[in-house]
């Protein structure tokens, strides 16, 4: 018994070790190989800070505005009754199944040049707007996904409490719902901002990938990849890294508080 | 006053309510009592408006109230899972409804301090819910609900939930409060002792409809059908007729035509009371209640031939409801 469980753990954890924890050491490693200075060098040219920059930029975009829906469908999905509602649940998890170089490619169809929206007073494609289109989209199901058990769980009988004890339907939701689901919340939004940061597939198709503009963090380390700028690459993977590995920390920290 | 006229309310095929007349006296404590799917809930969420019916009419203190919604009804809602707002604190639980009706914070903790002395919570106002027991729990619940002042309290099973002990502890508790508060009280429960105790009306319950209305002595005593008779106590079949045990005379000797035959088969002494069970010459059996003085007087002994004759209030068996149906605890 006693043995057995302990093969167990050696097998999940050297899973994880090949799987994960080697490959994001090598790269630790390969980047640190010559020291710090050439690694603070790569990581604060222009185009390396302006990368930066957007990547935050754009999560701090679309993690919001996941939210928002994302609580927001999570409710219609557990406490509404229409029609149609096992489409909404059937289109949260959309992002899930479109693999995202196909979520680019119909961004363009819609907002590229000869697209249905092509007539748009700013412009979406090869620009910011769409590349925070393609991380909402790409991140969109976490909160709902979150939430939605939470809530579900919760039940809505301290709802009716709060109707009867004369709170309307908004100070409902701020003083009791919202309260009762925050640690899913807050899980889904983890989730959400470390998706929205490591994005490469769509966001890849629709910004055009202009340095100094439209290069976001990942799209900045396939390029100094394919220029042979190995130890560039390493360096912004590491950065990469870091930031995730931040919220994943939080995540956690998060998980620990809620139970 | 709560009146409720001719209510109907449906889920799908399953009729909850079928035509529910009601009326609940000013300062009345009044008990829905009935068996599960009796409609006794559903009735009681019809008049805080939690539910919404499909036909009739609820009006609180003379103002129809069917279509307002229950933020505007002033009733105070106690559920059987207590419903407590499991993030904040008990106090922060008692003074929600002053806070989101933005009373002066001075008025909230002075009210809200006067409640938890009401339900003896004084010194448990900064814990949370999970860190109280399920007694306590419902006190705070019962404090929330009292805190903005409502003209009718609505009690959903409130100690349902709770252990035996502490049930009957906080149903004495219960009457008090009332009789010190004296709001108009509707409190829905399954068990009849629950309802004979606390309430000064029962309204009984069964498939959607309300059976019998009454004071808890008139139902006992006068039962409009076998239904109800059998809810409220323990029954016994004579010759297809309901009779209370503890109303069958037994006497050694017939003293005229009326008195059946029977033989004891067993004599079970339960402390104060003791329990003779019968065989009459059909090979029906009966229970008969006596006293102790009443046993020893008699010397019942099993294989005995004694004469029965019911000496109280008497209900037709119907079929189509099983008298002996014990209410489930």
């Amino acid at each position: 018994m006693r043995a057995s469980r302990l093969t167990l753990r050696f097998v999940a954890l050297g899973y994880l070790a090949v799987l994960l924890l080697v490959p994001v050491g090598l790269v630790f490693w390969r980047t640190f190989e010559h020291g710090l200075a050439p690694v603070w060098a790569s990581v604060t040219t222009p185009a390396a800070i302006h990368a930066f920059w957007l990547t935050v930029e754009v999560a701090a975009i679309a993690v919001p505005l996941n939210a928002i829906f994302g609580v927001v469908a999570a409710l219609a999905l557990v406490r509404g009754r229409f029609a149609g509602k096992w489409l909404l649940d059937a289109l949260i998890d959309l992002p899930f199944a479109i693999s995202p170089v196909v979520v680019g490619l119909a961004l363009l169809l819609v907002y590229g040049r000869s697209g249905w929206l092509s007539e748009l007073p700013v412009q979406v494609i090869f620009a910011v707007p769409g590349i925070v289109l393609a991380t909402v989209f790409v991140s969109l199901p976490f909160v709902a996904r979150e939430v939605a058990p939470v809530l579900r769980e919760v039940g809505d009988e301290q709802e009716q409490a709060a109707a009867t004890l004369g709170a309307s339907r908004w100070q409902a939701f701020w003083r009791v719902t919202l309260p009762s689901i925050r640690w899913g919340l807050a899980y889904g939004v983890v989730l959400s901002t470390a998706r929205a940061l490591g994005e490469f597939g769509a966001v890849s198709v629709v910004s055009g990938k202009i340095a100094g503009q439209t290069e976001t963090l990942t799209l900045l380390v396939e390029k100094r990849f394919e220029n042979f700028d190995l130890a560039g690459a390493y360096a912004a993977s590491t950065l990469l890294a870091l930031i995730a590995l931040a919220t994943l920390l939080a995540m956690t920290a998060l998980r620990r508080r809620a139970e | 006053m709560i009146t409720v006229r001719s209510l109907t309310k449906r889920f799908g095929d399953f009729i909850a309510l079928d035509d529910v007349s009601l009326q609940v006296e000013e300062g009345s404590l009044t008990a829905l009592l009935g068996p599960s799917g009796s409609g006794k809930s559903t009735l009681l969420r019809v008049i805080a408006g939690l539910e919404t019916p499909d036909a009739g009419a609820v009006t609180i203190e003379g103002a129809d109230a069917t279509r307002v919604p229950p933020q505007k009804r002033g009733i105070g809602f106690v559920f059987q899972h207590y419903a407590a707002f499991k993030h904040m604190t008990v106090r922060e639980n008692v003074a929600f409804g002053l806070r989101v009706r933005r009373r002066p914070r001075a008025e909230v903790r002075e009210k809200v301090s006067e409640l938890l002395a009401l339900v003896g919570l004084d010194g448990l106002a900064g814990r949370y819910p999970a860190q109280l027991s399920g007694g306590q729990r419902q006190r705070m619940a019962l404090a929330r609900a009292l805190a903005v002042e409502p003209r009718v309290l609505l009690l959903d099973e409130p100690f349902g939930a709770l252990d035996a002990n502490v049930r009957a502890e906080l149903r004495a508790w219960l009457r008090r409060l009332h009789d010190e508060v004296h709001v108009t009280t509707v409190l829905v429960t399954h068990d009849q002792e629950e309802a004979m105790e606390v309430a000064d009306t029962l309204a009984v319950m069964d498939g959607g409809r309300i059976v019998q209305t009454g004071a808890p002595r008139e139902l006992y005593e006068q039962p409009a059908n076998a239904f109800v008779m059998g809810f409220l106590g323990p029954v016994a079949r004579l010759d297809g007729h309901l009779v209370r045990p503890h109303d069958l005379v037994l006497r050694a000797r017939p003293e005229d035509e009326r008195d059946v035959e029977a033989m004891v088969a067993r004599v079970t002494h339960l402390g104060f009371e003791v329990r003779v069970e019968l065989v009459l010459p059909s090979g029906d059996e009966v229970s008969a209640q006596l006293t102790r003085a009443e046993a020893d007087e008699l010397e019942v002994a099993r294989g005995d031939i004694l004469w029965l004759r019911p000496a109280g209030p008497m209900v037709a068996s119907a079929s189509s409801t099983p008298p002996d149906r014990v209410p489930a605890r």
